[in-house]
């Protein structure tokens, strides 16, 4: 039954078209010459050139950055920890509420947990700035890493980690020699994950950063609100480039690595 | 490591900047409000013991809810939040399914690029792919251009900034939520059996309607709360393409909170919101429970 009838071909092509077609329009009319964003009036690269001599612009996307790179690879170790936790610590005192507190933030509205962060932040007298930011951003991620994490602890065989131990290695070395190099596709998709939730979030970052800390979606909203500009589209594009290029970079690895392993696998199976 | 350290790390910091801040926002919306700055009456004693604690409770009320109930503006918040969240799931449901449709019968070679296709508007920025709207739909955008260009229309359109807007900002950035879940269903439907429909006489169209939506049951529940359980409390898709009449209760908090500076107002405005989400929350659970079971 599996065929191409003209009805699938249709939807898929239509549906293509809705998912891409905005962000293709965003990417041509970023290289407009015009100043009026609807209106083409030849090819320029002038408002990269703008974007590049905008000092606020380059602030906050320094302070994402680096809110990014901090917030993920905390995240990463935390998630991966209670992920660990989750699957094999087996039974403790509180799991319960440790489950619910890993899955909670997943669907908690994010005005929600913008405005208890901040009340928190507040309430312990802490001054927001980048270190608030990658708090907020570390625990929210936290529970989207460890949620990629443990779907992959789960699949793999338990046995090759009692064999480690079996032959000697602590507890620890077992983790690193052993379940360390089997889950790292699912650490490392954690991070991305966790680095670009921190690069995309606005309204967590809006609640508890302050004004010594702006990061790019911040200022970005606030551009937007007052209308579609040349140099917000120019901006965009550079970041839709990035993602694209990342994720693509990344899917062809893990594709090879799963390629090598099968022909690792079948050499072993003829050795 | 230590098991207990491992264990503790996480759960003290889930603890600490998860549950803390909840607790702290549930108590603020109970509390008093001296010139809607900190501190709120009443504060917690411990070093009277029982004695302060039975006083701290006892201080606790539900003026802040009270005042909700008696403004309009929440209700109508509320309610208008559930109603777009309704519509924008139907309809993302409406475009989502004749692509996860679509994908389920490509050729197998197709199917792991027609995924990836899929999940590639996922890291792109949110924000960003609203923005992508603003341009489109606005009067002078590129829509109406195309309209006016091709004599559909005599005079612009006025698109954005109304609620037809955020419906199409909503199913555009959570479309890939509904194709997703609807696509894993459908993927592992079994052929022969709309042959064997086919063969007992249903023409395409009916075998469609009594085996493959059937079937796809729960791809089509997930794909559903998925879509609507972010939605209700969406902040960026109403505040930039929504217009003044556009009532959402992100939004809403959001200007409490920002423009009014009524903290325990807006504390209130988010237990509430926290309140609806739990029914849709603990139905999506039992569906994924159920579905599950099923695969076992």
């Amino acid at each position: 039954m599996r065929r191409l009838t003209w009805f699938n071909t249709t939807s898929l092509t239509l549906g293509f078209a809705f998912l891409y077609l905005p962000m293709v329009i965003l990417v041509v009319y970023s290289f407009n010459e015009s100043k009026l964003v609807t209106v083409w009036a030849g090819f320029s690269t002038k408002w990269y050139g703008e974007l590049f001599r905008n000092e606020a612009f380059l602030d906050a996307a320094w302070v994402t950055v680096k809110v990014a790179v901090a917030s993920s690879t905390l995240a990463t170790i935390l998630g991966t920890m209670a992920a660990y936790v989750l699957v094999r610590a087996g039974r403790f005192k509180g799991r319960t509420l440790f489950s619910g507190m890993i899955y909670a933030p997943l669907v908690m509205p994010e005005v929600i947990t913008g405005l208890s962060l901040l009340l928190l932040f507040i309430g312990i007298g802490l001054d927001r700035g980048v270190f608030t930011i990658v708090l907020a951003h570390t625990t929210f991620s936290m529970c989207y890493v460890s949620v990629v994490v443990s779907s992959r602890l789960v699949s793999f065989d338990r046995s090759l980690e009692e064999a480690a131990l079996d032959l000697g290695c602590s507890p620890m070395s077992a983790f690193r020699l052993v379940t360390l190099p089997i889950i790292a596709p699912a650490v490392i998709s954690g991070w991305l994950l966790a680095f670009t939730l921190s690069l995309d979030d606005l309204v967590i970052a809006s609640f508890t950063s302050g004004p010594s800390a702006t990061t790019l979606p911040i200022k970005i909203f606030s551009a937007v609100r007052l209308g579609v500009s040349p140099e917000i589209n120019a901006l965009s594009t550079i970041m839709i480039s990035i993602v694209a290029v990342g994720v693509i970079t990344a899917s062809l690895i893990t594709k090879r690595a799963a390629l090598r392993q099968q022909a690792e696998e079948r050499a072993a199976v003829k050795a | 490591m230590r098991r207990a350290t491992l264990i503790l790390v996480p759960y003290l910091w889930l603890l600490a900047l998860f549950l803390v801040p909840f607790l702290i926002v549930l108590k603020i919306s109970l509390s008093d409000t001296e010139l809607a700055i900190p501190p709120y009456t009443p504060t917690l004693d411990f070093s009277t013991g029982w004695q302060g604690i039975k006083e701290f409770l006892s201080a606790l009320d539900f003026e802040n809810f009270t005042w909700l109930a008696s403004d309009d503006l929440y209700w109508k918040a509320y309610l208008s939040s559930l109603q777009i969240a309704v519509i924008a799931t139907f309809l993302t449901l409406l475009v989502g399914y004749p692509i996860a449709y679509g994908m389920a019968n490509a050729p197998e070679h197709w199917r792991p690029t027609l995924m990836m296709l899929v999940i590639l508007p996922f890291w792109t920025s949110f924000l960003i792919r609203v923005y992508s709207w603003m341009g489109i739909l606005s009067s002078e955008g590129y829509l109406n251009q195309l309209l006016l260009g091709m004599g559909l229309i005599s005079e612009p359109l006025t698109i954005l900034n109304t609620n037809t807007a955020v419906y199409i900002g909503i199913v555009y950035t959570y479309l890939p939520f509904m194709i997703l879940p609807i696509y894993s269903a459908l993927e592992r439907l079994d052929g022969s059996l709309l042959e064997a429909a086919e063969d007992l006489g249903c023409s395409r169209l009916s075998a469609f309607w009594l085996v493959t939506i059937p079937l796809s049951k729960n791809g089509i529940i997930a794909g559903c709360f998925l879509v609507f359980i972010p939605t209700i409390g969406e902040f960026v898709i109403p505040s930039l393409l929504g217009g003044s009449q556009t009532l959402m209760i992100g939004k809403v908090l959001w200007e409490e909170f920002f423009n009014n500076r009524d903290w325990p107002v807006a504390s209130a405005v988010a237990v509430i919101l926290l309140l609806i989400l739990i029914i849709p929350i603990i139905l999506f659970q039992r569906n994924e429970q159920k579905a599950r079971e099923a695969d076992q």
